[in-house]
């Protein structure tokens, strides 16, 4: 390049950078534009779309979807005892799951948090975050190959005269609370690092119990964190169709959309509005218990 | 925190036990994979590597993987871009909005999955009236993935200070200099781990591909999906399983690394808390 090109280079670079300086709101604009371009055409546009969708019907003659706006979808939803059981069935489970994970993960993220030494909670991180990474698909397929009728299950607990779950509702919930396990002990871990030494040490001083320092220091400050992990673990298992489908043969939201999108779109989306409006909700609630800062 | 002795071998007996439970499906899955015989009984009477050779001949399997890296590596490269825009403005600006941009990017992995993908679908045929093919996929993966790029530069600006910047500028550099020299060399890692597990994030994603992905295409997961009610391709499909979790799984390892090392996880205070969260950020 000629010394003449880098000052033709430099100056236009001196230009763009006169236009942008001392205007925040240019500068903030032209960052932004893309992604929340991406983000708000794109994404909030089709989950708008989605709901508008809910209101069409389709033609039961020719199979055609109708635009306009129709209750329809909605009516059904409530009032057919078939769709109230699989929506109450889903989110009971999403609860079941949710308090399954948290009792399990506590103790770990605890031990993680405050008993290993530098050393082990390093290792112990990769170890937890491993598995949170390694194929969905794979984990739910190992799980239904364990839970069949010839799997490792059954072949554990035949000599103490037991049989496993099988496939059904059992599997589903202890499949999903396997899946999310890793979701619900990264933020408590990370909600339990936060917590200084100290403020346990004073407690302890102070003349408590192990066992009250946990109940009146721990676990109160730590709690926000566990509704940080229960976002990812109910939110997960509301829209899960994989592994229902693969240990079960019961319904659950997921699936259920998933079967009806190809006959019947309008419906597949009001039932998608369901777990869109129980995460707001529940996320309503986190916010308030203070989960935001754990996510 | 001081406990007894017994409290202490107890809760190590957990995290144990804990452990093992998260494991035990990996290894299993890892063992059929070697089974000898096509019928999936425990335990398996001898091991051989046959079904992998089979699963590397097979036309499909590697199609799929073809289009799985495709799909993921597209996705990363948009999710990047977009990703590293977002978190500049957010980490960088304070104005009106921003904490609505950061809930706009977390949205589409705080909603089921399910959701992301049958509302994408439906915009893509009815509104666009597109049919479904492989890029339909990626917009859809790339939506996604702009979270986890979006929350390991955001920590890195945070632990950084915007001084430097400006320090760079009272020196005479324009802006793009100052991003080359100062801005980027900073926030290299934190790139570098955003896209590998934007990568891995995309490469074993099922769901949202279920719904957006166009008839005739197939995704590595997709390819396990169609085999799998299938007995006789039973053992292909789980040494491609086995494949799929090496596959996903180095990129995360190396990204935990690269996290670490700039003070991540076992590096003090709030680096942990910030660290594990860019990571837990999945589907």
């Amino acid at each position: 390049m000629t010394t003449e090109a880098v000052a033709v280079k430099r100056s236009a670079g001196r230009k763009l950078a006169g236009l942008f300086h001392g205007r925040p709101r240019l500068q903030v604009g032209s960052l932004l534009a893309a992604p929340a371009a991406w983000l708000v055409v794109l994404y909030l546009g089709s989950l708008g779309v989605l709901l508008i969708t809910a209101f069409w019907t389709v033609d039961p003659l020719s199979g055609e979807v109708i635009q306009g706006w129709s209750l329809e979808n909605f009516e059904s939803l409530v009032n057919e005892p078939v769709y109230r059981e699989i929506v109450w069935r889903t989110v009971r489970t999403a609860a079941l799951v949710t308090v399954t994970d948290a009792i399990i993960a506590f103790p770990i993220a605890f031990y993680m948090a405050k008993v290993a030494s530098r050393r082990g909670k390093a290792l112990l991180v990769v170890a937890i975050l491993m598995p949170l990474w390694s194929s969905y698909l794979v984990k739910v397929l190992s799980w239904r190959t364990m839970l069949s009728e010839n799997g490792v299950i059954n072949w554990a607990l035949e000599p103490l005269g037991l049989h496993g779950p099988g496939y059904g509702l059992t599997a589903v919930w202890l499949v999903m609370s396997y899946l999310w396990l890793p979701y619900m002990i990264l933020p408590i871990y990370a909600g339990l690092e936060r917590i200084p030494n100290s403020l346990i040490s004073a407690s302890e001083d102070l003349g408590a119990s192990p066992f009250t320092s946990f109940r009146r220091v721990i676990l109160p400050l730590a709690f926000p964190a566990v509704v940080a992990g229960s976002i990812f673990t109910f939110s997960l298992t509301l829209g899960d169709f994989i592994t229902v489908r693969l240990v079960s043969n019961s319904q659950f939201i997921g699936n259920t959309i998933a079967s009806s999108i190809t006959n019947d779109l309008p419906f597949a989306a009001a039932l998608a509005l369901v777990p869109i409006v129980v995460m707001i909700a529940y996320l309503g609630v986190a916010r308030k218990l203070g989960a935001f800062e754990h996510v | 925190m001081r406990l007894s002795r017994r409290a202490e071998a107890l809760l190590r007996g957990f995290v144990g036990l804990g452990l093992a439970f998260i494991y035990l499906p990996l290894v299993v899955i890892g063992i059929y994979a070697f089974n000898s015989s096509r019928i999936l009984k425990w335990p398996p009477p001898s091991l051989t590597t046959e079904w992998f050779s089979k699963a590397f001949e097979s036309d499909s399997v590697r199609e799929a993987l073809l289009t799985s890296v495709e799909v993921g590596l597209i996705a990363t490269a948009i999710a990047l871009l977009l990703g590293t825009l977002a978190a500049m403005a957010v980490g960088r600006y304070d104005f009106f909005g921003r904490e609505t941009i950061s809930f706009l990017v977390i949205l589409p992995i705080a909603l089921p999955g399910i959701v992301t993908g049958v509302a994408l679908s439906n915009t893509f045929t009815q509104v666009l009236g597109v049919s479904l093919a492989l890029w339909t996929v990626i917009v859809g993966h790339a939506t996604f993935c702009i979270v986890v790029v979006y929350n390991n530069v955001v920590a890195r600006l945070r632990r950084s200070s915007g001084s430097i910047e400006e320090a760079s500028a009272d020196l005479g550099a324009d802006p793009w200099q100052t991003f080359r020299f100062v801005t980027f060399p900073s926030m290299k890692t934190a790139l570098a781990a955003g896209a590998l597990l934007a990568f891995a994030l995309s490469f074993d994603e099922i769901i949202v591909t279920t719904f957006t992905i166009g008839a005739g295409e197939e995704t590595l997961p997709i390819w396990i999906f169609h085999n799998l009610f299938r007995p006789k391709e039973l053992p292909i499909v789980d040494a491609v399983a086995v494949i799929v979790i090496l596959i996903s799984i180095i990129p995360v390892y190396l990204a935990h690394r690269l996290s670490s090392e700039e003070g991540g996880v076992t590096g003090g205070k709030g680096g942990g808390a910030a660290e594990v969260a860019e990571v837990t950020a999945a589907p």
